[in-house]
Protein backbone atom coordinates (compact mmCIF):
# COMPACT_ATOMS: atom_id res chain seq x y z
CA UNK A 1 0.00 0.00 0.00
CA UNK A 2 1.17 3.27 -0.67
CA UNK A 3 0.76 6.30 1.17
CA UNK A 4 1.52 10.07 1.90
CA UNK A 5 3.30 11.35 4.91
CA UNK A 6 3.03 14.60 5.43
CA UNK A 7 6.64 16.05 6.67
CA UNK A 8 6.70 20.18 6.28
CA UNK A 9 10.13 20.11 8.12
CA UNK A 10 12.90 22.53 7.63
CA UNK A 11 15.58 20.43 5.35
CA UNK A 12 18.44 22.43 8.07
CA UNK A 13 16.40 21.16 10.63
CA UNK A 14 19.48 19.07 12.30
CA UNK A 15 21.80 22.36 11.60
CA UNK A 16 19.57 24.25 13.03
CA UNK A 17 19.38 22.35 16.36
CA UNK A 18 22.58 22.31 16.62
CA UNK A 19 23.12 25.70 15.92
CA UNK A 20 20.99 26.24 18.97
CA UNK A 21 22.86 24.69 21.31
CA UNK A 22 25.65 26.55 19.91
CA UNK A 23 24.20 29.54 20.61
CA UNK A 24 23.27 28.49 24.46
CA UNK A 25 26.84 27.62 25.01
CA UNK A 26 28.17 31.11 23.86
CA UNK A 27 25.04 33.23 25.80
CA UNK A 28 25.64 31.15 29.32
CA UNK A 29 29.81 32.46 28.88
CA UNK A 30 29.02 35.76 27.70
CA UNK A 31 30.73 35.58 24.89
CA UNK A 32 29.85 37.23 21.48
CA UNK A 33 29.99 35.66 18.87
CA UNK A 34 29.75 36.92 14.95
CA UNK A 35 29.83 34.46 11.96
CA UNK A 36 32.24 36.38 9.31
CA UNK A 37 31.31 35.61 5.57
CA UNK A 38 32.41 37.18 2.03
CA UNK A 39 33.81 36.16 -1.17
CA UNK A 40 37.39 35.38 -1.32
CA UNK A 41 39.64 38.17 -1.25
CA UNK A 42 37.57 40.52 0.26
CA UNK A 43 39.44 41.30 3.34
CA UNK A 44 37.95 39.02 6.39
CA UNK A 45 41.21 38.16 7.70
CA UNK A 46 42.53 41.59 7.20
CA UNK A 47 39.57 42.50 9.70
CA UNK A 48 40.41 39.87 11.71
CA UNK A 49 43.73 41.42 11.97
CA UNK A 50 42.44 45.00 12.36
CA UNK A 51 39.93 44.14 14.87
CA UNK A 52 42.84 42.31 16.98
CA UNK A 53 45.03 45.35 16.57
CA UNK A 54 42.76 47.42 18.48
CA UNK A 55 40.96 45.33 20.88
CA UNK A 56 43.43 42.61 21.97
CA UNK A 57 44.73 44.42 24.70
CA UNK A 58 41.73 44.87 26.70
CA UNK A 59 39.89 41.63 25.39
CA UNK A 60 40.80 38.11 24.41
CA UNK A 61 39.69 37.41 21.04
CA UNK A 62 39.28 33.88 19.90
CA UNK A 63 38.84 32.87 16.03
CA UNK A 64 37.67 30.12 14.76
CA UNK A 65 38.47 29.55 10.63
CA UNK A 66 37.05 27.96 8.24
CA UNK A 67 39.17 27.23 5.23
CA UNK A 68 39.19 24.44 2.83
CA UNK A 69 42.50 22.72 3.41
CA UNK A 70 45.76 25.75 5.02
CA UNK A 71 45.92 27.03 7.89
CA UNK A 72 47.48 30.29 6.65
CA UNK A 73 44.73 32.56 8.34
CA UNK A 74 44.72 30.82 11.28
CA UNK A 75 48.34 31.81 11.87
CA UNK A 76 47.77 35.55 11.11
CA UNK A 77 45.11 35.57 14.27
CA UNK A 78 47.30 34.18 16.22
CA UNK A 79 49.97 36.64 15.52
CA UNK A 80 48.00 38.75 15.78
CA UNK A 81 47.13 38.23 19.50
CA UNK A 82 43.89 35.75 19.14
CA UNK A 83 43.54 32.07 20.38
CA UNK A 84 42.93 30.77 17.32
CA UNK A 85 41.20 27.21 16.21
CA UNK A 86 41.43 25.61 12.55
CA UNK A 87 38.69 24.12 10.97
CA UNK A 88 39.58 22.13 7.84
CA UNK A 89 36.54 21.15 5.98
CA UNK A 90 37.93 18.93 3.64
CA UNK A 91 36.52 20.51 0.74
CA UNK A 92 33.11 21.53 2.04
CA UNK A 93 32.37 25.44 1.22
CA UNK A 94 30.86 26.38 4.26
CA UNK A 95 31.17 25.52 7.52
CA UNK A 96 28.43 24.35 9.80
CA UNK A 97 26.90 24.44 13.06
CA UNK A 98 28.67 20.94 13.76
CA UNK A 99 31.78 21.92 13.17
CA UNK A 100 31.81 25.24 15.21
CA UNK A 101 30.13 22.94 18.31
CA UNK A 102 33.76 20.83 18.04
CA UNK A 103 35.53 23.68 17.75
CA UNK A 104 33.63 25.39 20.66
CA UNK A 105 34.31 22.18 23.12
CA UNK A 106 37.63 22.83 22.81
CA UNK A 107 38.41 26.64 23.21
CA UNK A 108 38.25 27.63 27.00
CA UNK A 109 35.20 30.18 26.48
CA UNK A 110 35.33 31.25 30.46
CA UNK A 111 38.21 34.00 28.94
CA UNK A 112 37.17 35.08 26.00
CA UNK A 113 35.00 38.23 25.00
CA UNK A 114 34.62 37.98 21.51
CA UNK A 115 34.72 35.06 18.88
CA UNK A 116 34.88 35.88 15.70
CA UNK A 117 34.16 32.59 13.30
CA UNK A 118 35.65 33.24 9.19
CA UNK A 119 33.83 31.56 7.01
CA UNK A 120 35.30 30.11 3.91
CA UNK A 121 35.61 32.35 1.59
CA UNK A 122 32.59 31.99 -0.74
CA UNK A 123 29.25 34.27 -1.38
CA UNK A 124 26.55 31.36 -1.38
CA UNK A 125 26.88 28.51 0.96
CA UNK A 126 27.27 30.14 3.77
CA UNK A 127 24.17 31.86 3.79
CA UNK A 128 22.27 28.75 4.06
CA UNK A 129 24.07 27.21 7.69
CA UNK A 130 22.66 28.94 10.83
CA UNK A 131 25.89 28.61 13.34
CA UNK A 132 24.71 30.09 16.61
CA UNK A 133 26.79 33.59 16.29
CA UNK A 134 24.84 36.44 17.55
CA UNK A 135 25.94 37.96 14.16
CA UNK A 136 25.97 37.76 10.54
CA UNK A 137 28.80 39.84 9.62
CA UNK A 138 29.21 40.29 5.71
CA UNK A 139 32.96 41.80 4.11
CA UNK A 140 32.32 43.46 0.75
CA UNK A 141 35.06 45.16 -1.01
CA UNK A 142 34.85 47.75 -3.66
CA UNK A 143 37.11 45.68 -6.37
CA UNK A 144 34.66 42.74 -6.00
CA UNK A 145 32.27 45.71 -8.24
CA UNK A 146 29.29 46.95 -7.31
CA UNK A 147 26.56 44.47 -8.86
CA UNK A 148 27.29 41.78 -6.09
CA UNK A 149 23.65 42.36 -4.04
CA UNK A 150 22.13 41.90 -6.93
CA UNK A 151 24.16 38.75 -7.75
CA UNK A 152 24.15 37.08 -4.40
CA UNK A 153 21.12 38.19 -2.50
CA UNK A 154 20.20 35.19 -0.38
CA UNK A 155 23.63 36.31 1.12
CA UNK A 156 22.66 39.96 1.40
CA UNK A 157 19.23 39.20 2.83
CA UNK A 158 20.78 37.25 5.57
CA UNK A 159 23.48 39.01 7.43
CA UNK A 160 22.83 41.69 10.50
CA UNK A 161 25.47 43.84 9.63
CA UNK A 162 28.10 45.11 6.58
CA UNK A 163 31.07 46.44 6.20
CA UNK A 164 32.49 47.56 2.77
CA UNK A 165 36.25 47.17 3.05
CA UNK A 166 38.92 48.70 0.78
CA UNK A 167 36.43 52.04 0.28
CA UNK A 168 40.17 53.94 0.03
CA UNK A 169 40.25 52.38 -3.89
CA UNK A 170 37.06 54.03 -4.20
CA UNK A 171 38.44 57.04 -6.33
CA UNK A 172 39.90 54.31 -8.79
CA UNK A 173 37.35 51.38 -9.57
CA UNK A 174 34.15 51.72 -11.40
CA UNK A 175 31.94 51.08 -8.24
CA UNK A 176 28.75 52.98 -8.11
CA UNK A 177 28.76 52.73 -4.41
CA UNK A 178 24.91 54.17 -4.57
CA UNK A 179 23.60 51.52 -6.83
CA UNK A 180 25.18 49.14 -4.19
CA UNK A 181 23.69 50.23 -1.44
CA UNK A 182 20.15 50.67 -3.42
CA UNK A 183 20.39 46.78 -3.46
CA UNK A 184 21.67 46.46 -0.56
CA UNK A 185 18.24 48.65 0.97
CA UNK A 186 16.18 46.47 -0.73
CA UNK A 187 17.11 43.30 0.32
CA UNK A 188 17.86 44.21 3.52
CA UNK A 189 16.36 47.69 4.64
CA UNK A 190 17.77 49.57 7.12
CA UNK A 191 21.39 47.03 7.41
CA UNK A 192 23.81 48.42 9.84
CA UNK A 193 26.84 49.62 7.16
CA UNK A 194 30.43 50.24 7.84
CA UNK A 195 32.63 51.49 5.34
CA UNK A 196 35.94 51.34 5.77
CA UNK A 197 39.41 50.51 4.88
CA UNK A 198 41.87 47.98 6.71
CA UNK A 199 44.65 49.42 4.78
CA UNK A 200 44.33 52.63 5.89
CA UNK A 201 42.36 52.59 8.86
CA UNK A 202 39.75 54.48 7.86
CA UNK A 203 36.20 54.01 9.49
CA UNK A 204 37.13 51.25 11.50
CA UNK A 205 36.68 52.54 14.90
CA UNK A 206 33.10 52.61 14.14
CA UNK A 207 33.34 49.20 13.56
CA UNK A 208 35.54 47.97 17.01
CA UNK A 209 32.73 50.55 18.70
CA UNK A 210 30.32 48.35 17.31
CA UNK A 211 31.79 45.17 18.51
CA UNK A 212 32.27 46.70 22.14
CA UNK A 213 28.90 47.62 22.60
CA UNK A 214 27.63 44.06 21.27
CA UNK A 215 30.23 42.30 23.80
CA UNK A 216 28.78 44.65 26.90
CA UNK A 217 25.65 43.70 25.92
CA UNK A 218 26.15 39.75 25.89
CA UNK A 219 28.68 39.87 28.83
CA UNK A 220 25.80 41.82 30.97
CA UNK A 221 22.80 39.50 29.95
CA UNK A 222 25.10 36.68 31.13
CA UNK A 223 25.63 37.77 34.77
CA UNK B 1 38.81 13.09 4.33
CA UNK B 2 39.75 9.50 5.98
CA UNK B 3 37.32 7.42 8.61
CA UNK B 4 40.33 7.24 10.91
CA UNK B 5 38.41 3.62 12.52
CA UNK B 6 38.64 1.78 9.23
CA UNK B 7 41.23 3.70 7.25
CA UNK B 8 39.27 4.17 4.26
CA UNK B 9 38.03 7.22 2.39
CA UNK B 10 34.68 8.27 3.82
CA UNK B 11 32.14 8.97 1.01
CA UNK B 12 31.85 12.30 2.68
CA UNK B 13 35.62 12.76 1.57
CA UNK B 14 34.81 10.87 -1.99
CA UNK B 15 32.03 13.07 -2.54
CA UNK B 16 33.10 16.34 -2.11
CA UNK B 17 36.85 15.88 -3.80
CA UNK B 18 34.34 14.99 -7.06
CA UNK B 19 32.36 18.55 -6.38
CA UNK B 20 32.62 21.05 -3.76
CA UNK B 21 29.19 22.12 -3.12
CA UNK B 22 26.96 22.35 -0.23
CA UNK B 23 24.31 20.37 -2.22
CA UNK B 24 25.80 16.79 -0.34
CA UNK B 25 25.21 18.36 2.92
CA UNK B 26 21.86 19.35 2.09
CA UNK B 27 21.27 15.68 0.45
CA UNK B 28 22.30 14.20 3.72
CA UNK B 29 20.03 16.26 6.00
CA UNK B 30 17.04 15.00 3.21
CA UNK B 31 18.17 11.30 3.90
CA UNK B 32 18.30 11.77 7.05
CA UNK B 33 14.56 13.33 7.57
CA UNK B 34 13.80 10.92 4.75
CA UNK B 35 14.48 7.91 6.32
CA UNK B 36 13.35 9.09 9.93
CA UNK B 37 9.77 9.63 8.73
CA UNK B 38 10.18 6.43 6.97
CA UNK B 39 10.91 4.29 9.70
CA UNK B 40 8.37 5.99 12.01
CA UNK B 41 5.24 5.19 9.41
CA UNK B 42 7.06 1.33 9.39
CA UNK B 43 7.53 1.33 5.42
CA UNK B 44 9.04 -0.69 3.65
CA UNK B 45 9.92 1.37 1.20
CA UNK B 46 10.27 4.89 0.75
CA UNK B 47 8.81 5.95 -2.88
CA UNK B 48 9.31 9.76 -3.54
CA UNK B 49 10.59 12.86 -1.71
CA UNK B 50 8.63 16.30 -2.34
CA UNK B 51 10.86 19.42 -1.59
CA UNK B 52 9.64 22.96 -1.14
CA UNK B 53 12.97 25.42 -2.47
CA UNK B 54 12.95 28.72 -2.88
CA UNK B 55 14.77 30.17 -5.45
CA UNK B 56 16.61 32.45 -3.24
CA UNK B 57 17.84 29.60 -1.36
CA UNK B 58 20.81 29.18 -4.19
CA UNK B 59 20.26 25.01 -4.36
CA UNK B 60 20.97 23.19 -7.38
CA UNK B 61 18.33 19.91 -7.97
CA UNK B 62 20.74 17.84 -10.17
CA UNK B 63 23.57 18.49 -7.61
CA UNK B 64 20.94 16.94 -5.07
CA UNK B 65 20.41 14.49 -7.24
CA UNK B 66 23.77 13.57 -7.97
CA UNK B 67 24.48 12.80 -4.66
CA UNK B 68 20.95 11.60 -3.62
CA UNK B 69 21.87 8.33 -5.78
CA UNK B 70 24.41 7.61 -4.09
CA UNK B 71 23.99 8.59 -0.42
CA UNK B 72 20.56 6.22 -0.49
CA UNK B 73 22.16 3.10 -2.43
CA UNK B 74 21.09 0.72 0.32
CA UNK B 75 18.97 2.34 2.29
CA UNK B 76 15.44 2.72 2.97
CA UNK B 77 14.86 5.42 0.25
CA UNK B 78 16.98 3.75 -2.51
CA UNK B 79 15.65 4.55 -5.90
CA UNK B 80 12.95 7.01 -4.75
CA UNK B 81 12.28 9.90 -6.58
CA UNK B 82 13.23 13.57 -5.82
CA UNK B 83 10.23 16.09 -6.31
CA UNK B 84 11.45 20.09 -6.52
CA UNK B 85 8.87 22.32 -5.75
CA UNK B 86 10.36 25.43 -6.90
CA UNK B 87 9.14 29.00 -5.59
CA UNK B 88 10.18 32.08 -7.53
CA UNK B 89 11.40 34.85 -5.49
CA UNK B 90 8.32 37.74 -5.83
CA UNK B 91 8.32 40.82 -4.79
CA UNK B 92 6.03 43.67 -3.79
CA UNK B 93 6.05 47.31 -4.28
CA UNK B 94 5.46 49.37 -1.06
CA UNK B 95 4.88 52.11 -2.97
CA UNK B 96 1.89 51.57 -5.37
CA UNK B 97 1.64 48.10 -4.00
CA UNK B 98 2.34 46.44 -7.99
CA UNK B 99 3.53 42.66 -7.31
CA UNK B 100 6.34 40.88 -9.90
CA UNK B 101 8.56 38.33 -10.27
CA UNK B 102 12.45 38.56 -9.85
CA UNK B 103 14.26 38.80 -13.24
CA UNK B 104 17.52 39.67 -14.10
CA UNK B 105 19.47 42.78 -12.02
CA UNK B 106 17.06 44.99 -11.16
CA UNK B 107 15.09 44.35 -8.38
CA UNK B 108 13.44 47.87 -8.78
CA UNK B 109 9.44 48.30 -9.17
CA UNK B 110 8.95 47.83 -13.18
CA UNK B 111 5.64 49.34 -12.81
CA UNK B 112 6.55 52.86 -10.80
CA UNK B 113 10.65 52.24 -10.45
CA UNK B 114 10.72 52.70 -6.63
CA UNK B 115 13.12 50.84 -4.87
CA UNK B 116 11.03 50.40 -1.88
CA UNK B 117 10.34 46.81 -2.48
CA UNK B 118 9.76 43.84 -0.13
CA UNK B 119 10.45 40.03 -1.00
CA UNK B 120 7.46 37.90 -0.19
CA UNK B 121 8.86 34.46 -1.69
CA UNK B 122 11.80 33.06 -2.35
CA UNK B 123 13.69 31.76 0.90
CA UNK B 124 11.64 28.64 1.05
CA UNK B 125 13.41 25.91 2.08
CA UNK B 126 11.45 22.85 3.61
CA UNK B 127 10.62 18.84 3.03
CA UNK B 128 7.16 18.53 2.37
CA UNK B 129 6.22 14.86 2.55
CA UNK B 130 7.21 11.55 1.34
CA UNK B 131 5.34 8.87 0.02
CA UNK B 132 6.16 4.95 0.99
CA UNK B 133 4.94 1.90 0.93
CA UNK B 134 4.11 -0.07 3.62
Amino acid sequence: MTRRIEIVENILNANDRISTINRSILDNAGVFSINLMASPGAGKTSLIENTLALLARQLQIAVIDGDIATDLDTQRAIRAGAIAHQINTGGECHLDAKMVNEALIKINLDKVDLLIVENVGNLICPATFQLGTHKSVLVASIPEGDDKPYKYPGMYRGVDALVINKIDLLPYIDFDLTYFKRGVEILNPGLRTFELSCRTGEGLEQWVAWLTTEINLVKASAL
Amino acid sequence: MTNFTTGHPTIHGILSSVSDMHELSIAENILDIALRHGEQAKARKITDLYLVIGDLSSIIDDSIRFYWDILAKGTLAEGARLHFKRICAQLRCTNCGHTYVLAGEDFSCPECMSSAVEFISGNEFYFDAIEVET
